[in-house]
């Protein structure tokens, strides 16, 4: 430990560490653009800047290490002036458009510039000319709101793994693109939009369902359903101001019926089909030898990542939809002939705390006879901005259940919300099928994985599985590296695209701090804690399913409406 | 260019890595006088790098270029003796009268542009370079009759053929 002086008062800090993390910690707030705060500091934006006594320039907090008995002010009339003329700087040439901007009042730009109080246009610059990328299913990019702040370069690159951007030109030419400056549509990316959750403005955002949705709901011809994402019900709460983790589940239904969907279906009921499947055919490949280990197929973004960055484990992948893609099919289908309606006249949204569901949806295989499952795919962001549009006032309403046919769920499809909850639901069904019982214990504690890679032994009716858990595409190519390489004996292995899992996924509230997405899990386990049924197998609507429609997990009919393919895909990388 | 003539520089840098990504951008250019989108990526892929950072670093340096040199390559000096002797203006009426941008090919595959830091003939500024043959003193006008000589000398050649 060191003592360094700030703002006059003692300060203990870590030896060698970077002086903003000891700010921080402080409860001193210093704003920054550009900070990571996972990886390596980058820089580029200066608005750290504090003064140190006796240097000679200003120096960027995140960058600087701490010194013993290093002296700093932190908000000296120089540093605030300092970043007062950077915002000015970068505001030169911004669009301005706040008031049109998505990111209204969630952008941090627009939040210093108020907190700076810059009032004036000292410095005219001209504006950028650069066309907005509309053509990608997941992730807009509109280049002339970018500050080059490079946070999505460097989230793309080091923690996902997929580098589909970087800096192009030199100078005030400077942008950021894909190679060649295509779209992102031609790109590597996997629309997992880790890129808009960092993005402190409105450069990059969710390709917007908001206006198909609100449509359908205006057209009596239609008879519009959702499903919503096990994460949703425990992240929607904190754009109304409640407190992370909030389940919402019960007035949301409500709020959606108001809105004029006719039913609401629980998505967790889809994962908790995904997993009945997905542990049959772990059981399958078990039996016959392969192949080895089964990866997850529920993460879009991990899919494509797979189809574009190693083919070579194609065949590893589980031959399962996702759970918004397995309950889309069944929704045209078994609810159709259910609820005497012509597939044609429903419209089918889902709520995914996902980008990369939206482009899932549009996959020509998610379908049938050219007609899309799943028509429309809103990210959590979009859901809340369609009730506050209409007024409606999540905390004000009354509880109501989902709708039947999809209207039950176990708590195991809810943990697939968090990363490392779709092994848990998995091997939970995969012990009852060998073993004819439940898990002794069916919580798998090993296996929650807020980030990172979790890997845990499970002894199942005499035989010994290796399971790993991995959240962050990054991590996942290293695991799959050493995999090849034979470093280690896995059987089982979940892969969430998303840092963390859906509940920190792309198209989650923007700005949550690492607090409020782990509370966020958190709410799920409590639910896992509290509830009686916890395992898929033993929901009751999956039971009906199985009996009227399926007959038995990967079963011929099951397999045409729950299972896909993959297939190699030609992107630049 | 084509993917054999990117092949055989990659082939004599059997062990290159990332530190050698500017020297083979510079040695693939040698062969075709332009980087194409083809060879970027077998860059990219010899060295185990992203093509969207190779495209990133290439496009940082002004001695790239992304389309064939036309037949005539028109370099305009744009050093500091140069800019002092007017080279803006040289390279404006160049730039209106090609109607091309700098790092640009014309359509008939005649002419292509490029600015350049300085071609070291700063006592003979502004300078302008075409295809490495070095004309002095220049001014709008003067440039103009060189490009038109250029057009002249095309017109011969295609009559020869």
């Amino acid at each position: 430990m060191v003592t360094i002086e700030v703002n006059k008062r003692p300060l203990r800090a870590r030896e060698g560490e970077r002086l903003l993390a000891a700010l921080r910690r402080a409860g001193l707030s210093v704003p920054t653009l550009c900070d990571v705060p996972a990886l390596f500091p980058s820089g580029a934006c200066r608005l750290c800047v504090v003064e140190v006594e006796g240097r000679r320039r200003l120096a960027p907090s995140c960058a600087t290490p701490v010194e013993e008995g290093m002296k700093v002010m932190t908000h000296s009339p120089r540093a605030v002036r300092a970043r007062q003329t950077i915002v000015e700087l970068l505001l030169a040439n911004h669009p301005d458009d706040c008031l049109y901007c998505f990111r209204n009042g969630a952008c941090q730009l627009q939040r210093l510039a108020e907190d700076l109080g810059v009032r004036q246009r000292r410095y005219v610059g001209a504006k950028s000319d650069r066309k907005i990328d509309l053509a990608g299913p997941s992730i807009v990019r509109d280049p002339a709101k970018c500050i080059l702040c490079g946070k999505c370069v460097r989230v793309c690159e080091e923690i996902q793994g997929v580098a589909a951007i970087d800096f192009h030109g030199r100078g005030s030419r400077t942008c950021i693109g894909t190679a060649f400056d295509e779209s992102l549509n031609l790109s590597s990316c996997v629309g997992c939009g880790q890129c808009l959750m960092t993005c402190p403005t409105g450069a990059l955002r969710e390709q917007s369902h908001v206006k198909e949705v609100v449509g359908a709901l205006d057209d009596p011809a239609k008879l519009v359903v959702v499903q919503l994402a096990p994460a949703v019900s425990v992240s929607l709460g904190e754009a109304f101001g409640l407190e992370p983790g909030t389940d919402v589940a019960g007035p949301l239904a409500a709020a959606l019926r108001e809105l004029g969907f006719a039913r609401v279906f629980d998505g967790a009921l889809g994962a908790d089909l995904a997993a009945m499947e997905m542990a049959a055919e772990f059981v399958e490949r078990i039996t016959r030898g392969g192949p080895l280990p089964m990866l997850t197929s529920g993460s879009p973004g991990w899919v494509r990542f797979v189809e574009e960055f190693r083919p070579d484990f194609l065949e590893n992948l589980s031959t399962c939809k996702s759970p918004q893609q397995m309950l889309g099919a069944l929704i045209k289908t078994y609810f159709a002939q259910q609820a005497e309606v012509d597939p044609a006249r429903i419209f089918s949204v889902a709520v995914m705390p996902c980008t990369a569901k939206k482009a899932e949806a549009e996959r020509p295989e998610m379908g049938c006879g050219g007609r899309p499952d799943v028509d429309a795919v809103l990210t959590t962001r979009e859901l809340a901005r369609i009730l506050r549009m209409r007024g409606v006032d999540l905390a004000a309403l009354s509880p109501e259940p989902a709708d039947e046919p999809f209207g039950e769920r176990s708590t195991a499809g809810k943990l697939c919300g968090a990363a490392g909850g779709a092994a848990e639901a998995v091997m939970r069904s995969v012990h009852f099928l060998l073993t004819g019982k439940d898990l002794p214990n069916l919580r798998l504690q090993a296996l929650r994985a807020p980030e990172g890679v979790k890997e845990a032994r499970l002894r199942v009716g005499g035989r010994d599985f290796g399971v790993a858990v991995v959240s962050g595409l990054g991590g996942a190519r290293r695991l799959l590296d050493e995999i090849r390489a034979g470093w280690r004996s896995l059987h089982f292995v979940e892969v969430a695209t998303c840092p963390g899992g859906c509940v920190a996924g792309g198209g989650q509230p923007v700005g949550a701090s690492a607090q409020a997405v782990r509370a966020r899990a958190e709410a799920l386990y409590g639910l896992d804690a509290d509830e009686p049924i916890r395992t898929a197998h033993a929901n009751g609507a999956v039971q009906r399913l199985y009996q009227d429609l399926l007959g038995k997990p990967l079963s011929a009919r099951g397999r045409e409406l729950l299972h896909t393919r993959y297939a190699k895909r030609e992107v630049v990388i | 260019m084509t993917v054999a003539d990117v092949d055989a520089v990659l082939r004599r840098h059997p062990a290159a890595r990332r530190d050698a990504l500017i020297p083979l951008l510079q040695e693939v250019q040698e062969t075709r006088g332009y980087l194409s989108r083809e060879a970027i990526l077998q860059i990219s892929r010899h060295l185990n790098l992203p093509a969207a950072k190779v495209y990133g670093v290439a496009t940082f340096y002004s001695q790239f270029r992304f389309r064939p040199p036309g037949k005539f390559h028109v370099q305009v000096c744009r050093g500091t003796g140069c800019h002092v002797a007017g080279s803006a203006r040289v390279l404006q009426a160049v730039v209106e009268g090609l109607g091309l941008r700098p790092g640009e090919t014309s359509r008939d595959g005649l002419f292509s542009l490029e600015a350049v830091a300085c071609l070291g003939a700063c006592a003979q500024s502004p300078v302008v370079a075409v295809n490495g043959e070095f004309h002095a003193g220049m001014t709008p006008d003067s440039l103009s009759a060189v490009l038109d000589s250029c057009r002249a000398k095309a017109c011969d050649d295609a009559r020869a053929h």
